[in-house]
């Protein structure tokens, strides 16, 4: 098993594409803010850009909005080259951070903004109807007539969502949207935000930093680093065969040993760790022999136990996670690591004390070796 | 300090005061209260002269105001679409402007008025047909209004750009990604936004033309507008009735400075 080349830019097989960046850059001056973007988003998904702040998600989206012009590359929406098409003639609609709510209108004024620039115009009737519906989709019957100050973060939260989901838009931009909003609101609306998305079908792409709710909520990540994608796939994928360490560590935690790759031939490759000890690991294709690599093992794939083949080492702290235990462990060569230990074989096994040493092991094919940009 | 201040203000306010208090006297000395009475305020609202120039003054007023905000806020709308030493440029200048003594603008627009029409009356006049009258360019209501739409509008620009640069601009994309053209999102969004801003200046406008005397007496030609009126009827003495006139003129200006102040705040506030 190798984990490959997984920053592909083909949407999932079988649907329509919607939108789609060829070697996208937009350079502000002389600062790159997005290099070389090329993805394809496909009808009805849930695509999440990924990465920590300054990295180049908002640039992307109000790329695909029509806010910024690309320095570089193609943008396709529908089938049609829009570079320079504005914002006002492109079938998509944004969430903005701050949610950009118009203060001198109530909220099914908002709401209906878009409607009513519709030419050949729509009858008034016909966009009160719709307003009233699409207030109903979100929740807020009865709050047609307050004023945006008068409603609370949520509340606001949902009239953007709404005055953006009406216009039944090809793409639907949403900027961290939940990042105003307390954790458990968060919560709430993630599962919401999920929920509408099937019901309405709409092709949601959304730009977050906080790494669950990308995972919980998305059909796929794209995960940014410094303008560049580093790898997009479904949150399984990025999990289990993450091709960098950076995503590694951006997807879920792991535990990282750094050494050099001396053998790439089998199944296996094998790195010397720390320039003494010869692990061995399944490997991806492009990594050459001699290069700066790391194994990253995942610390729920490590088994703790008292007999048997293994790595021995000590145990140096112990946290009750109730569904699982964390343990802190030390080997002389590879240094200290975590090791998550299941409910059951807790019970199967007494615990390990700090203090006490054990043997540690784990399947060859869940250490991974990665580059180790 | 304390004191200090009181006396400061004392000193500003008391002759305002006086003006006010002496234009209820019943008697005719400007010095000497001889019991209350409004019999001031009659005598002077039915002279034929101070209504007339209340009547220039009101039209100047009303007009240079109107055309100050129309282009004033065109103008802060235009500036906010320029970066840069351009920016700088106009934004200095347009302080400037606002910064200039009235004399010295007075001074100049008679001097660049006069110069302009002693160029295009000649020309006009080989132009107009044969046997008609040619119209002939001179110092009037005209020149008032124009002078005092160019200092005015450079009051307008600095308070409307005040109101723009507070306007958050995610509100203006926000308005272009739901399908407004940029004609719509200015109509819709950025005007209503800045609607407030315009009336207080505006109003402020209004205030400073009906109570400008030194630019008034540069370019008004044959035209006499309120402040004139009592700058020549002071030199007969200061009587009860140009106390009263002084008191309405007062009264008026008070209150649509508040006005003014009252709608800046408010839009200030609903931005937030
Ligand atoms: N309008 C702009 N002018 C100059 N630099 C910008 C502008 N917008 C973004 N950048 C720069 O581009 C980079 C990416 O920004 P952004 O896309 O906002 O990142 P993110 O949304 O991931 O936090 C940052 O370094 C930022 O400073
Ligand atoms: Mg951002």
């Amino acid at each position: 098993m190798g984990n490959g080349d997984y920053a592909q830019d083909a949407a999932p097989k079988g649907r329509k594409v919607v939108a789609e960046l060829r070697g996208v850059s937009k350079y502000f001056g002389e600062v790159c803010a997005v290099s070389d973007l090329s993805l394809s988003i496909s009808e009805g998904e849930f695509l999440s850009f990924l990465g920590p702040s300054g990295c180049g998600k908002t640039t992307a989206l109000r790329i695909l909005a029509g806010f910024e012009v690309p320095t570089e590359g193609v943008v396709i929406l529908d089938g049609d080259i829009v570079n320079s098409l504005e914002a006002h003639h492109r079938p998509v609609n944004m969430v903005f951070q701050q949610y950009a709510l118009f203060p001198h209108m109530t909220a099914a004024q908002n709401i209906g903004y878009g409607l009513r620039q519709r030419r050949p115009r729509l009858p008034r009737a016909e966009i009160a109807d719709k307003v009233y519906k699409t207030l109903d989709v979100v929740r807020l019957g009865g709050y047609e007539h307050r004023r945006i100050w008068e409603m609370s973060g949520g509340q606001q939260q949902r009239v953007a969502l709404a005055r953006a989901i009406i216009n039944e838009p090809k793409l639907l931009l949403l900027d961290e949207p939940m990042a105003a909003l307390d954790r458990k609101l968060r919560k709430e609306m993630q599962i919401e935000l999920q929920d509408l998305q099937r019901q309405l079908g709409i092709t949601f792409v959304l730009v977050t930093h906080d790494q669950e709710e990308a995972l919980s909520m998305s059909d796929r990540i794209c995960i940014m680093r410094e303008g560049c994608i580093m790898q997009i796939g479904s949150p399984q994928e990025l999990y289990d065969r993450p091709n960098s360490r950076y995503v590694a560590g951006f997807v879920g935690t792991s535990n990282f040993f750094d050494g050099i790759l001396t053998d790439n031939k089998g199944v296996l490759g094998t790195v010397r760790v720390n320039n003494e000890m010869p692990m061995q690991a399944s490997h991806g294709s492009d990594l050459a022999i001699g290069q700066d690599v790391c194994i990253s093992i995942r610390p729920e794939q490590m088994k703790l136990h008292r007999q048997g083949e293994g790595l021995w080492v000590k145990v140096l702290n112990r946290i009750f996670l109730g569904e699982h235990t964390e343990y802190l462990i030390n080997h002389e060569t590879l240094g200290d690591f975590l090791v998550l230990s299941p409910r059951q074989a807790e019970m199967a096994e007494s615990p390990f004390n700090p203090g006490d040493r054990a043997l540690v092991s784990w399947e060859p094919s869940a250490a991974l070796i990665l580059d180790n940009k | 300090m304390r004191l200090y201040a009181f006396c400061v203000y004392l000193f500003l306010y008391i002759p305002i005061g006086v003006i006010a208090l002496f234009s209820f006297n019943a008697g005719r000395h400007a010095s000497q209260m001889q019991g209350f009475s409004t019999k001031w305020y009659g005598k002077t609202l039915s002279n034929p002269f101070v209504m007339d120039a209340l009547e220039t003054s009101l039209i100047v007023a009303f007009t240079s105001a109107l055309c100050a905000s129309v282009f004033g806020t065109m103008a802060a709308v235009a500036l906010q679409g320029i970066r840069g030493p351009l920016r700088t440029a106009f934004d200095m200048l347009i302080y400037i402007a606002v910064m200039i003594p009235g004399i010295v603008i007075g001074i100049a627009t008679l001097i660049g008025l006069v110069t302009v029409f002693d160029q295009l009356n000649p020309l006009l006049a080989a132009l107009w047909p044969e046997g008609l009258n040619p119209p002939k360019l001179r110092m009037g209501m005209g020149s008032l209004i124009a002078a005092h739409t160019m200092f005015l509008m450079a009051l307008v620009v600095i308070i409307v750009r005040a109101r723009l640069v507070g306007m958050d601009r995610s509100l203006i994309e926000a308005s272009s990604d739901l399908y407004a053209t940029p004609m719509g999102t200015f109509m819709q969004v950025t005007l209503p936004m800045i609607f407030p801003a315009i009336l207080a200046g505006f109003l402020l406008s209004f205030t400073f033309s009906f109570d400008d005397f030194i630019i008034a007496f540069f370019v008004a030609g044959s035209e006499t507008t309120l402040p004139i009126y009592v700058f020549s009827s002071i030199r007969r003495g200061v009587t009860p009735e140009i106390n009263a006139i002084g008191t309405m003129v007062l009264s008026v200006s008070l209150l649509l400075l508040i006005a003014a102040q009252l709608l800046l705040q408010r839009g200030g506030h609903k931005s937030k």
